[in-house]
């Protein structure tokens, strides 16, 4: 892998095909717990190291166990079992040997077992329709690209943590106050994000 | 075997080896917590006051079980009940638990002395301090404000219509809560027997205070002088009691001409009144 092909996929992952404000996946964590800017680090921290183990063991899985099975549609059945299982098995090792690190992405790991962002980072990996940057990934690609997909992820949230604790601040309409006016916020943040498109690709002609 | 029978097959062996995997992970790398933390955690109150010195009832239960030199008796709202249950399940003695309560320093009510300005701040004691020390004309006396009414986790401080806190003994725990918010530290923590304390905080001079505020202490030393005991002392102009040596016999409650000096547990809340009608 060049090192072009290396930030090319990087970037586009974090910019153009950004996993929150673009493809709208795992906005739960992105609303829930982007109220502080230590919180959204964490979760961010805990789901990029989740989304990087995700790939590494549902790529392998896909290749050599459903494709070769001609079981491709039992693909997210089981990538939610495994990824389910590999965060319970985290979880339980990073208790044992690592308490630190335990105690700081501990409360994070069980809300991304089966986050939609991790699952769509391992489809998109080993999805064969043309049209994603993703597509037709080796394993070190795929495993970039989820890299670039997490940080991605804590661009997002720690944006939107900033963001948020300006809106606190300030003094909404009482019908807007509390998620509306943060939704709203949310949305013009995505749409600023489109502007990227077409950026990444040009940059490294 | 059909293809239905291939994906069920496929998909039950990745479950079952992933749930092999992990119940053996659970057994093998299993972290061991001390049982016994969170039934000392249920002996506490909970109200997570902080007067242990730890962080929450959590915390003390934490540092009661794990360190052995942690004494069980620094829960001021448990009490003796709770040292002694935390004791019974720790097996390690409890030793007393002294009962104290809150006492408001400051005898400044709204007819002792005067508000130096018309505060329309934010309506805390700490934003108060901030600007010239406080609204009040005395600069070291209660605020008024409520900080202390805030922070109490068993509503038993409140601001009097006459403009200073005042404790409601018996609900009082002794926790210090109050203590530690109130910007002026006009609140000390007293154990229940003791009965004089000198209600205030000021230390300006006898002159400067009689101007300022009719109940405040003038730093005569006439209550140093008729002491039985040597356990009143004046420092930088304000009478201060060595609990150490006091025995509570009244003598400078009698002879203090500011009569600063009060009777804490009956007389704290209701001889508030008495400079009042002077």
């Amino acid at each position: 892998m060049t090192i072009k092909l290396f930030f090319t996929i990087i970037l586009t992952a974090i910019f153009v095909e950004n996993y929150v404000l673009q493809q709208f996946l795992g906005i739960c964590p992105f609303l829930g717990v982007s109220k502080k800017l230590d919180s959204a680090f964490g979760m961010s921290c805990a789901v990029i190291f989740v989304m990087l183990l995700a790939t590494a063991v549902t790529y392998p899985i896909q290749h050599y166990i459903l494709n070769a099975l001609g079981l491709e549609y039992m693909q997210t059945i089981v990538f939610i079992l495994v990824i389910a299982a590999l965060v319970q098995l985290v979880e339980i090792v990073l208790k044992k040997y690592v308490p630190a690190l335990h105690a700081s992405l501990g409360v994070y790991l069980p809300l991304i077992t089966t986050n939609c962002a991790v699952l769509g980072v391992c489809i998109d990996n080993v999805d064969s329709y043309m049209g994603t940057a993703s597509f037709g990934h080796t394993f070190p690609q795929a495993l970039t690209y989820s890299l670039g997909a997490g940080l991605g992820f804590m661009m997002a949230m720690v944006l939107f943590s900033g963001v948020r604790a300006r809106i606190e601040d300030n003094d909404a309409p009482p019908s807007f106050k509390g998620m509306p006016i943060t939704l709203i916020a949310a949305a013009i943040l995505s749409v600023s994000f489109f502007g990227f498109a077409g950026v990444i690709d040009n940059i490294f002609k | 075997m059909g293809v239905i029978g291939t994906a069920i097959l496929v998909v039950t062996v990745i479950g079952v080896i992933c749930a092999v995997m992990l119940s053996v992970a659970s057994k093998v790398m299993a972290v061991e917590v001390d049982e016994r933390i969170p039934r000392v955690r249920e002996c506490l109150p909970g109200a997570n006051c902080g007067g242990c010195g730890f962080p929450g009832c959590d915390g003390y239960a934490a540092a009661m079980v794990e360190d052995e030199k942690t004494p069980l008796n620094l829960c001021a709202p448990g009490g003796s009940a709770v040292a002694a249950k935390v004791a019974g399940v720790l097996g390690r003695e409890a030793g007393e638990v002294v009962k104290s309560y809150a006492r408001v320093n400051c005898l400044g009510d709204c007819s002792a002395t005067s508000k130096k300005m018309d505060y329309r701040g934010i309506e805390t004691c700490a934003a108060a301090k901030l600007l010239f020390g406080g609204n009040g004309a005395c600069t070291f006396g209660c605020i008024g404000l409520g900080d202390c009414t805030r922070a109490c986790p068993s509503d038993a401080i409140h601001i009097m219509p006459n403009g200073i806190a005042r404790v409601d003994i018996n609900s009082c725990t002794g926790c210090s809560a109050c203590a530690k918010v109130c910007p002026n530290h006009v609140i000390s923590i007293l154990p229940h027997s003791v009965k004089v304390q000198v209600s205030c905080s000021s230390h300006d001079k006898g002159a400067a205070v009689r101007k300022k505020c009719q109940a405040g202490c003038l730093g005569c030393g006439m209550c140093e002088r008729k002491c039985p005991q040597g356990a009143i002392h004046v420092e930088n102009n304000l009478a201060v009691i060595d609990y150490s040596k006091c025995i509570s016999c009244g003598t400078c409650q009698s002879v203090c001409p500011a009569k600063c000096i009060v009777d804490g547990p009956e007389g704290g809340p209701v001889k508030a009144e008495a400079p009042a009608a002077q």
